[in-house]
């Protein structure tokens, strides 16, 4: 018992105050990629190196589709390298958590050199710009009666549709002293029938989706459900094949998207406190400690 | 006697029945035979020469010779050389002599093969389905014809039946897919009398996701996430054993400071994870503060590994010829004393673990595996080692930088909880040491390889012992910088058949934490 005790006092507090205090990224971390559409010479190169199509190219008449789902991004940066440091470049923005899947679109179209280099930009949507409105079924959300239900304290299932666990790793250390979720009153429940919240993560296995969706429908309403990682947005890396769906919202409605591979544990918490209306959207940060 | 003299023997003994196929890569040595020359020529291997069986699988060939392949991978103590053994299945008559009855270690192995090639592993003890769900259609997955994108119909067939249990106040408990903790899906069905377990029957591949099949759609540069992505605690070591096949098998050479860097990381992959399972099984018996600590010296590594790639789990780092960043003096020098950092920490844990009684008496013969169990089944890595299976393939066959640092792989007898905490808690120790060494030796120059396009049709192993033991990558290269096959034998497929043995006779309520003492890989054995 003396040791415990003595230990504890040499350890000290280790919390990181996140969302309330800068996230703890070293210099090196690779988060969201930036395009500066204006500068980009050509998307090409960085579209043959992305390893899960999450940059498509597309040609026609001189001019250049560009489309960019920041849902599939796994964050590599052979994007950055491809491209010659040019147009696109590795930041360590992480906090990319939305509720509208469309707002992790990008696109650009551009007119052509005769080389296929961009010549100009000719228009541009850029990421969460035009929050496409999600037309919502009367009383299938209700977003601001969850948030006042859930939103002081809340219950959260894990669900793995087929991850590789690496997700669940970083879900996991929400819980260790350094990111301590629970001093937010969220806690992490054993069973789908306590639960407020389901966080998902992996593409939805075929032989997952039964179990998701049994699983959806013993947690009771109100109810939200987080799509974590690229993944659980989009299938990532694995896509849609034989054996998987491509994403959570393709077998259950998904209320926020966490982008990330996996998601560090701050962007966790943004994406979750996002959910619950403890964030505001369109800055991205705000104290946990706010009254509403 | 090395493995060149073993096939030697093996070539008088058994002559016209195996013919020498010409390795493209060094250390590895390849005989063709008939399928139905297996079990004797396998028999003589195990019995007379120590060999043991790593891996088992299929490869589809009837584009080029109208046939399947079933390949085993062997080795044998002290020996680097791996032996594979490739039988050849005719098209018209696919089928090949099962040895499961004699080996335990392949029984999933062969059945998979059934499953993903349509090719039938004759007399199986246990012939059912396993990679795929006795739910689905009649498909064959890894077959060429068969598409990666096919859809298939919903899930209607029967389901897999379980072993009855059968006598008065004897019951069934089923536990998952979606379980209690924040863990990965499978199915346990106990068969328990009261508190003690009977027997407990596994029922996986919640998560396969077509990874394999997915190898062969992928150029090789994208492929290496995809290798990443098998277990995402293991994507370091998945990684470089994919890059190193792929190196082996197009003769590409590793500059000497990508060699060290991987050795570096691989170690503190390694130290991540188990610094974590050993917090999770005080935490399973009850002692939650030396999770907390556990806790705080794990993010002390995974800031070290973002410091050093770019990201905490160690992603989008090795690359087919090294490493794709390199670290400047400084992030090299201050490795040292992270490392001590880190040590301190870590002592302080085991010590406060070791202070504790009640924590020993909850581990100490709970979900005992004997040594001879752990032989029959073919077990490797920390829970072989705690049960007396000497192998580490960083000893056994080095690859990266192995060959130049000294370190002990510690092997115990007991086979209990306890002593597979143990293993882990002297393997951080021997770890730490590593990566001082390679740091010390870390030379100048190029941190890769120069890209280049893989020829085709070349094939080759990547082995790593990853934290939880032994991981087999095996490639066989395809033209346009891509792959025509690649194998993954990540160690949790060994040793699942480990934690049914383990756990019969304990109580239920010691499940959780014989469970997590092996914390096997869900998704590495499903992929």
């Amino acid at each position: 018992m003396f040791r415990i005790l003595q230990k504890a006092w040499q350890a000290g507090g280790r919390m990181e105050r996140y969302p309330a205090s800068q996230a703890r990224t070293k210099n090196s971390f690779r988060g969201k990629p930036a395009f500066e559409l204006e500068v980009w010479k050509d998307a090409r190169p960085a579209a043959c190196a992305c390893p899960t199509g999450a940059i498509q190219s597309r040609d026609e008449d001189m001019r250049r589709q560009v489309k960019i789902d920041l849902g599939r991004c796994i964050f590599c940066g052979l994007c950055e390298a491809a491209s010659g440091g040019e147009g696109v470049r590795m930041t360590p923005e992480f906090e990319l958590a939305v509720a509208d899947r469309q707002q992790l679109m990008i696109s650009a179209e551009y007119a052509l050199n005769p080389d296929g280099s961009h010549r100009r930009l000719i228009s541009a949507a850029r990421e969460g710009a035009e929050p496409v409105k999600k037309v919502e079924a009367a009383g299938r959300r209700l977003a601001s009666a969850v948030r006042r239900v859930l939103g002081r304290s809340l219950s959260i299932r894990q669900v793995d549709a087929g991850s590789c666990n690496g997700c669940e790793l970083e879900i996991g250390a929400l819980g260790n002293p350094i990111y301590d979720i629970e001093r937010f009153g969220i806690h992490f429940v054993a069973s789908p029938r306590h639960a407020d919240m389901l966080l998902v993560t992996g593409p939805v296995t075929r032989n997952m989706e039964l179990a998701l969706r049994k699983t959806y429908d013993a947690t009771p309403e109100p109810r939200l459900v987080v799509a974590v990682g690229a993944c659980g947005i989009s299938g990532g890396i694995f896509g849609t094949n034989y054996a998987t769906r491509g994403g959570i919202d393709q077998v259950i409605p998904v209320d926020v998207y966490i982008p990330g591979c996996p998601p560090r544990p701050e962007a966790l918490l943004h994406g979750i406190l996002l959910a619950v209306g403890r964030l505001s959207s369109s800055t991205g940060r705000g104290c946990p400690a706010e009254e509403r | 006697m090395t493995m060149v003299a073993v096939v030697e023997t093996l070539e008088r003994k058994f002559s016209g029945k195996l013919q020498r196929i010409p390795a493209q890569a060094g250390g590895e040595l390849y005989l063709g035979l008939r399928p139905a020359d297996v079990p004797e020529i396998l028999a003589s291997l195990n019995s007379e020469y120590g060999v043991r069986i790593a891996a088992v699988f299929g490869e589809d060939r009837m584009a080029a010779e109208r046939a399947f392949y079933v390949y085993y991978v062997l080795e044998r103590p002290s020996d680097a050389a791996y032996l594979v053994l490739r039988a050849q299945v005719d098209a018209d008559h696919p089928e090949f002599p099962s040895i499961a009855a004699e080996f335990p270690a392949v029984n999933w192995q062969e059945r998979e093969i059934q499953d993903m090639f349509g090719v039938t592993a004759a007399g199986h003890p246990n012939p059912r389905r396993v990679a795929l769900h006795d739910n689905w259609p009649d498909v064959h997955p890894l077959r060429k014809e068969f598409p990666v994108d096919q859809l298939l119909p919903p899930l209607e067939g029967p389901q897999h039946e379980y072993r009855p249990t059968l006598g008065e106040g004897v019951f069934q408990i089923p536990v998952g897919p979606v379980h209690a903790g924040i863990i990965e899906p499978g199915h346990f069905n106990f068969a328990v009398a009261g508190e003690p377990i009977l027997y407990l029957q596994l029922r996986l591949f919640y998560t396969h996701k077509g990874t394999e099949k997915l190898f062969e759609q992928l150029p090789i540069p994208h492929a290496v996430f995809l290798a990443e992505s098998i277990s995402g605690d293991s994507a370091f070591s998945h990684g470089t054993a994919f890059c190193q096949a792929v190196e082996r098998a197009a003769g590409i050479e590793v500059p000497p400071r990508a060699r060290f860097m991987r050795t570096i990381l691989l170690e503190l992959e390694r130290v991540y994870n188990h610094v974590a399972d050993i917090g999770a099984i005080a935490t399973d018996v009850g002692f939650v503060v030396a999770n907390a600590h556990a806790g705080r010296v794990r993010e002390m590594v995974l800031d070290l590994n973002e410091r050093l790639t770019g990201n905490r789990l160690l992603r989008g780092m090795v690359c087919v010829g090294g490493v794709r960043r390199d670290w400047s003096s400084g992030e090299a020098d201050a490795l040292p004393s992270s490392v001590e950092e880190i040590r301190r920490e870590f002592r302080d844990l085991v010590a406060l673990i070791q202070s504790s009684d009640s924590t020993r008496d909850r581990l100490e013969h709970t979900g005992t595996l004997d040594p001879g169990k752990a032989k029959a089944l073919g077990i490797v890595g920390v829970a072989g080692r705690a049960s007396g299976a000497d192998l580490d393939v960083r000893r056994d066959h080095p690859y990266a930088a192995y060959a130049s640092v000294s370190f002990r792989a510690p092997v115990y007898q007991q086979g209990d909880v306890l002593h597979r905490m143990r293993v882990r808690m002297d393997e951080v120790e021997e770890s730490l040491n590593i990566i001082h060494q390679a740091v010390d030796q870390l030379p100048g120059g190029d941190h890769s390889a120069p890209q280049r396009e893989i020829p085709a049709g070349r094939f080759a192993l990547g082995a790593v012992e990853g934290w939880r033991g032994e991981i087999l990558h095996w490639v066989r290269t395809a033209p346009g910088n891509r792959l025509d096959r690649c194998k993954i034998k990540d160690p949790s497929l060994n040793n699942w058949p480990a934690l049914v043995e383990a756990v019969q006779g304990n109580i239920v309520p010691d499940f959780p934490v014989i469970n997590k003492s092996f914390n096997l890989s869900y998704s590495g054995t499903d992929r």
